[in-house]
C-alpha cells in the first residue's frame, strides 16, 4: 500500500538560494502560484465592466457572488470600519478556498495541509489584528484583557487566562485548517490504497467511501476557508471595537 | 462525523508518521514555503485590491445605478400613464354628459314637434268634421226638400185618383208644407 503521507512530501522544482536562504520553488510554491493565478483569472477575466450587457454571465455571476459573500461577511462581522480590510480578507478567503479546492484534484498538492503555511497566515492575521487594535486604541487596547463585570480580586487569575486565550488564537486558527486538510486527504489516500488490493469484488467498498469523502472534502474545503476568514473577521472586530 | 474523520485521519497520519516522520514537520521545507507563500499572497493581494475588486465593485455599482434609474423611469412612466388614464376618464365623463344633454334636447324637441303636429292634426280633423257635418246638413236639407217634392207629387196623384182632375197644385203644396212643418 502506498504511503498515505507521501502526498504531503515537499519536492523541489526549481532550486533557488538567495543570501543563504533556501528559496527554492517547490511543489507547494507552484500550487500557491497556481491558486493566485486561478483566483486572479476568475475575478478579472470573468468580469467585464461596461460590457453593455446588464445580466452577468455564469462566471461573472460566480465572481460577483464571491465578492458579495465576503463583503457580506466583513459587513456583518466587522461593520463599516472593516471596509479598509476587505481586499485582504477577500484575498485570504479566496487563497485558502482555491488552495483547498485545487488540492482536491488528483495528483495536485494541497499547500493548506502544511502547518507552516497555515501558521504563517494565522500569525500574519494575529499580528495584523493586534497592530490594528494598538494603533486604534493605544494603551486602552490592554483593557481588552480585563474582563468586565468581574471583581478586581479575580484579575490576577482572569487576566492571564485572557492573555493566554488571546495568544492561542493563531495556534487554533492554523491547526484547525491544517488538521482538517491533512486528515481529509490522508483518509482519502488510505481508502484509495485499498481499492486495488481488494480486487474487482471487494474494491468497490473503499471506492464508494472515497466518492463520499470527495463530496465531503468539497464541503470541508469551503467550510474551512469560511471558518478561517470569519474568525479573522471576528478578531478584527474585537480589535476595532474592543467588545 | 467531521471530528471523527479528522481524528481517524490524524491517527493514521500519526501512525505512519512515527515510522517515517510527518513531512509537515520537516523544518528544512519551511523557508521555501514561506518565501513562496509571501510572494504569491502579496501578488494575489495586489491583483485583488488594485484590479479585480475595484472592477467588480464598479460593475455592481453600475448595475445598481442602472436598476435604480430604470425603476425611477418606470415610476415616472407609470405616473404619466395614470395621468393619461385620468384625462381619458375626464374626457369620457364630459362626452357622456354632453351626449346626455344632446339627447335631452332632442327628446324635448321631438316632444314639442309631436305636440305641435298633434294640435295641427286635431285642427285639421276638426275642420274636416265641421265640413262633413255641413255636408250632412246640406244632404239632409236636400233630402228633406226632395221629400217635399215627392210628397207633393204623391199627394197630387192620390188626390187626382180619388177626386179626379182639377186639383190645384198650389193647394196641395200648401197642405204638404203644413204637414211637413207639423211633423218636423
Amino acid at each position: 500500500m502506498a504511503n498515505p503521507l507521501e502526498q504531503f512530501e515537499i519536492t523541489t522544482v526549481v532550486p533557488i538560494r538567495i543570501a543563504g536562504i533556501d528559496a527554492s520553488l517547490t511543489n507547494a510554491g507552484v500550487f500557491m502560484l497556481i491558486a493566485t493565478a486561478a483566483v486572479t483569472v476568475f475575478m478579472v477575466a470573468a468580469v467585464r465592466p461596461r460590457s453593455g450587457s446588464e445580466v452577468p454571465g455564469r462566471w461573472q455571476a460566480m465572481a460577483e457572488l464571491a465578492y458579495e459573500f465576503v463583503a457580506g461577511m466583513v459587513r456583518e462581522n466587522v461593520g463599516q470600519e472593516g471596509r479598509r480590510f476587505f481586499p485582504f480578507i477577500f484575498s485570504l478567503f479566496m487563497f485558502i478556498l482555491f488552495g483547498n479546492l485545487i488540492g482536491l484534484i488528483p495528483y495536485s498538492f494541497t499547500f493548506t495541509s502544511h502547518i507552516i503555511v497555515t501558521f504563517a497566515m494565522a500569525i500574519t492575521v494575529f499580528i495584523g489584528v493586534t497592530l490594528v487594535g494598538v494603533f486604534r486604541h493605544g494603551l486602552r487596547f490592554l483593557g481588552f484583557f480585563v474582563p468586565k463585570g468581574v471583581p478586581v480580586v479575580m484579575y490576577p487569575l482572569l487576566v492571564p487566562i485572557e492573555i493566554l486565550s488571546y495568544l492561542s488564537r493563531p495556534v487554533s486558527l492554523s491547526i484547525r485548517l491544517f488538521a482538517n486538510m491533512m486528515a481529509g486527504h490522508t483518509m482519502m489516500k488510505v481508502f484509495a490504497g485499498f481499492v486495488v488490493p481488494l480486487g474487482i469484488l471487494g474494491g468497490w467498498a473503499p471506492l464508494a467511501v472515497d466518492v463520499a469523502l470527495s463530496g465531503f472534502e468539497l464541503l470541508v474545503a469551503f467550510l474551512q476557508a469560511y471558518v478561517f476568514t470569519v474568525l479573522t473577521c471576528l478578531y478584527l472586530n474585537d480589535a476595532i471595537h474592543l467588545h | 462525523m467531521r471530528i471523527a474523520i479528522i481524528a481517524a485521519g490524524l491517527a493514521v497520519a500519526a501512525g505512519t508518521a512515527s515510522a517515517q516522520g510527518l513531512p509537515q514537520l520537516d523544518p528544512t521545507t519551511y523557508p521555501p514555503q514561506l518565501v513562496w507563500l509571501a510572494i504569491s499572497f502579496v501578488l494575489l493581494y495586489l491583483m485583488m485590491s488594485r484590479i479585480a475588486l475595484p472592477r467588480v465593485r464598479q460593475v455592481l455599482e453600475d448595475r445598481d445605478r442602472r436598476i435604480d434609474g430604470n425603476l425611477r423611469k418606470a415610476e415616472a412612466l407609470k405616473a404619466d400613464a395614470e395621468a393619461a388614464a385620468a384625462a381619458y376618464e375626464q374626457a369620457m365623463a364630459a362626452a357622456r354628459a354632453s351626449a346626455q344633454e344632446v339627447l335631452r334636447e332632442a327628446r324635448s324637441k321631438a316632444v314639442a314637434e309631436a305636440a305641435a303636429r298633434h294640435a295641427e292634426l286635431g285642427k285639421k280633423l276638426e275642420g274636416e268634421v265641421a265640413a262633413a257635418e255641413a255636408r250632412i246638413a246640406e244632404a239632409k236639407r236636400e233630402a228633406i226638400a226632395g221629400i217635399r217634392d215627392v210628397a207633393i207629387e204623391v199627394s197630387s196623384s192620390v188626390v187626382a185618383r180619388l177626386m179626379g182632375d182639377g186639383v190645384k197644385p198650389a193647394a196641395v203644396a200648401k197642405a204638404v208644407d203644413q204637414t211637413l212643418k207639423e211633423r218636423t
